[in-house]
């Protein structure tokens, strides 16, 4: 019983000392340095997508260094980058958020990428008030009615229809099927809104399959054997690369020969790497394409390859242009005043003013709800391998 | 018509996973009334040495030191890989749970479920994140026979595993270690007694039963080649359900009940959505339990080693 009582007096002793906010000043940063937090898959489902990431981070903080610091009215202020790995899970994510805000104290957070972790992770920034921009995120839940979330990517919600709409003006189809992983916040969202675009153009019951699975899955002989009797003339999987590989490889041994399309989250470095050849002359949309890029697209383009040797894909463009976009927003604000609470509410003000930023991933001014307004690419993988621009596809009116 | 039976091949392929993976659990069982939790992560482990294996046979053939066609390679992975792993399982049994023989089955259990950790960690931490694509050994051709269309890697896979299923039957039944391995099921303490050596049996029957995960784990490359460190998992699990389901510590059950978990997912999924197609096949899977609670070779209050 006394030993009960004393390792209990222990505990609330540790748990005092050691809480960030507790009842001591820990809203206060050192007036001097401005903490950047980057939360990242770097291990996981999908660790490309985190080494994409941290690469693009590494490459702006070196930029940062080398003017000497962040200019923020007329004071520098040297950066810190905190990259933490939430291992590909929604709720590590959202416990990296909130170790971010609540313990290393970062004025704002780029990530997380996947919209399965955004969607959660983006509540935790906002109830703390942080400011955070997803760069790779495209499912709506992300920003909805969180006015301290942003992202850098176009939105589901239009993704969906660019795709239908491109599939059906290049290969005139009007019946179609999707597979998609069912446990998974962006292809759930990003199939359902296919679906609901597809039957808007050629009526109800012109997705002859809908079938789904669960993450982890690699067998998906079964959905496809249905997909492939359904009379379908396409078939669209919004999946992630490690994925699409098994898919695409099944489909054709499974017989299926008709063109298979795909959504950005198929735009990695090593979506083609496990693929092979299956994958050669698909089309998907993405936020840009890095074959035949010019300016300042290009030009990073080029540094990233000489760095880090190989090219970037669509999450390295998208988080080095959401770390630029924090950058000027931080940079806006006209001057830091050293109270967390209060720069994070400026930060976000000064985020959601910007107009017309000339991103490498195309110009972007925010809505209301966080959102940029901005142009989808399609792209061919080529029978090099490489990803190709085929089109874009603007938002009109 | 066709669509029945290229659901029917799909099954027979995914099914062979299963049953391999589910006749490691199930010897262990018999013999030391532990399910190893490790197993799946054995699995894993088996196909990343199959990995590591094949890419020097293909980088020594083409060196051009030895002429080796890419069949050959394939043989001679799966067999090294087998060896190699069959080690794994050993250490993992003298690590693991020899300390833990006479503890509670409950710690030896979550000291399973300790290495299975431990086995994907340190893949991650070798490896790293990054998927490995498993080299192509054979060209997949694809056969169109009548409407169902069969690649050779199905019906390798299918073969192979048969084929060890068949060979473990008969070592146990055949042989002098599978009789004492059968001796051992049915009474594991008398048996040393007589001169058996307990902890080499043991160390055998977790070199067989992880062998046959190394295999499972090749083919699995073979026909999904995208390894990962936690794909040993999910498989894991659900061939643990097919040990189960086979009846605990009967071989042919095991490698019957895993053929039938794989034709009960894909043919739900034939009938139904397949959002619902776990929640159907394993409520499919516990009616059958309700009715035949010792599985289906399964003898109550027995772990004997049947066949």
């Amino acid at each position: 019983m006394r030993k009960g009582f004393l390792c209990g007096v222990y505990v609330l002793l540790v748990i005092i000392a050691f809480s960030p906010s507790g009842c001591g000043n820990g809203e206060t940063i050192k007036i001097g340095t401005i903490k950047i937090g980057i939360n990242a898959p770097l291990t996981g489902d999908i660790p490309k997508v985190g080494e994409g990431t941290k690469f693009a981070a590494q490459m702006w903080l070196e930029d940062i260094q080398a003017a000497g610091g962040l200019e923020v009215g007329g004071k520098k202020y040297p950066v810190e980058l905190a990259i933490e790995d939430n291992e590909s899970k929604a709720e590590s994510a959202v416990k990296v958020n909130t170790k971010m805000i609540t313990e290393d104290e970062v004025l704002v957070i780029v990530g997380p990428q996947a919209s399965k972790q955004a969607v959660p992770a983006g509540g935790i920034a906002n109830k703390y008030k942080t400011p955070m921009i997803s760069p790779w995120s495209t499912n709506p839940d992300t920003t909805k009615d969180r006015p301290y979330v942003f992202r850098t990517p176009f939105l589901d919600p239009f993704q969906g229809p660019v795709l239908a709409n491109f599939i059906t003006e290049e290969f005139k189809f009007t019946k179609s099927a999707v597979l998609y992983d069912v446990a998974s916040d962006y292809p759930k969202g990003l199939a359902e809104f296919f679906k609901k675009a597809w039957e808007n153009l050629h009526g109800p019951g012109s997705v002859v399959a809908f079938e789904s699975f669960t993450t982890k899955d690699a067998d998906f002989s079964s959905q496809l054997t249905k997909i492939t009797n359904s009379g379908a003339q396409v078939l669209f999987t919004p999946q992630y690369y490690n994925e699409v590989a098994l898919i695409v490889q099944q489909a054709h041994q499974l017989g299926w020969k008709e063109p298979i399309v795909g959504s950005d989250s198929w735009g990695s470095a090593e979506t083609v790497q496990l693929c092979g050849k299956d994958c050669y002359g698909l089309f998907f949309s993405t936020h840009y394409a890095a074959a035949g890029a010019t300016g300042a697209t290009k030009e990073f383009i080029d540094r990233y390859k000489a760095k880090f040797g190989y090219v970037p894909d669509d999450v390295a463009a998208l988080t080095w242009d959401s770390l630029r976009i924090v950058q000027k927003a931080i940079q806006d604000t006209g001057e830091l005043t050293g109270d967390l609470k209060k720069d994070r509410n400026r930060v976000r003000d000064a985020m959601g003013r910007i107009e017309k930023f000339k991103g490498i991933t195309g110009e972007m001014t925010f809505t209301e709800e966080g959102d940029p307004i901005k142009c989808a690419v399609i792209v061919r993988i080529s029978d090099a391998g490489e990803f190709e621009f085929y089109k874009s596809v603007c938002p009109t009116g | 018509m066709t669509f029945f039976f290229q659901n029917l091949v799909n099954a027979l392929q995914w099914g062979s996973f299963y049953a391999l993976v589910a006749v490691g659990y199930s010897m262990v069982y018999s013999i030391l009334m532990l399910f190893n939790f490790a197993h799946g992560d054995i699995f894993m482990v088996g196909a990343y040495i199959g990995f590591g294996v094949s890419t020097a046979l293909i980088a020594l053939a083409s060196s051009g030191a030895v002429v080796m066609p890419n069949w050959l390679i394939l043989v001679l992975t799966i067999l090294f890989s087998m060896f190699l792993t069959s080690f794994v399982g050993m250490i993992v049994e003298r690590v693991g749970y020899r300390p833990l023989r006479d503890a509670p089955r409950a710690s030896a259990a979550i000291t399973g479920l300790m290495i299975g950790i431990i086995l994907q960690t340190s893949t991650l931490a070798l490896l790293g994140a990054r998927r490995i694509s498993f080299p192509s050994l054979i060209e997949t051709t694809t056969y169109n026979v009548g409407g169902v269309f069969v690649t050779n890697k199905k019906i390798m896979i299918v073969l192979v595993s048969l084929l060890l299923a068949l060979a473990l039957h008969q070592f146990v039944r055949r042989t002098k270690w599978g009789m004492a391995m059968r001796a051992m099921a049915f009474d594991y303490a008398t048996v040393p007694l007589m001169g058996v050596p307990l902890n080499t049996m043991v160390a055998v029957t977790f070199a067989i039963g992880s062998a046959l995960a190394a295999a499972a784990g090749i083919l699995f490359g073979v026909a999904y080649p995208v390894l990962d460190p936690y794909m040993g998992i999910l498989i894991g699990w659900k061939a643990f359900v097919a040990a189960i389901l086979g009846g605990r510590g009967s071989v042919m059950g095991a490698t019957l009940a895993g053929f039938l978990l794989g034709f009960t997912e894909i043919f739900v999924v034939m009938i139904f959505p397949s959002t619902l197609r776990d929640l159907i096949a394993y409520s499919i899977i516990l009616l059958i339990l309700t009715f035949r609670p010792h599985g289906f070779f399964g003898e109550p209050y027995s772990a004997r080693l049947r066949l």
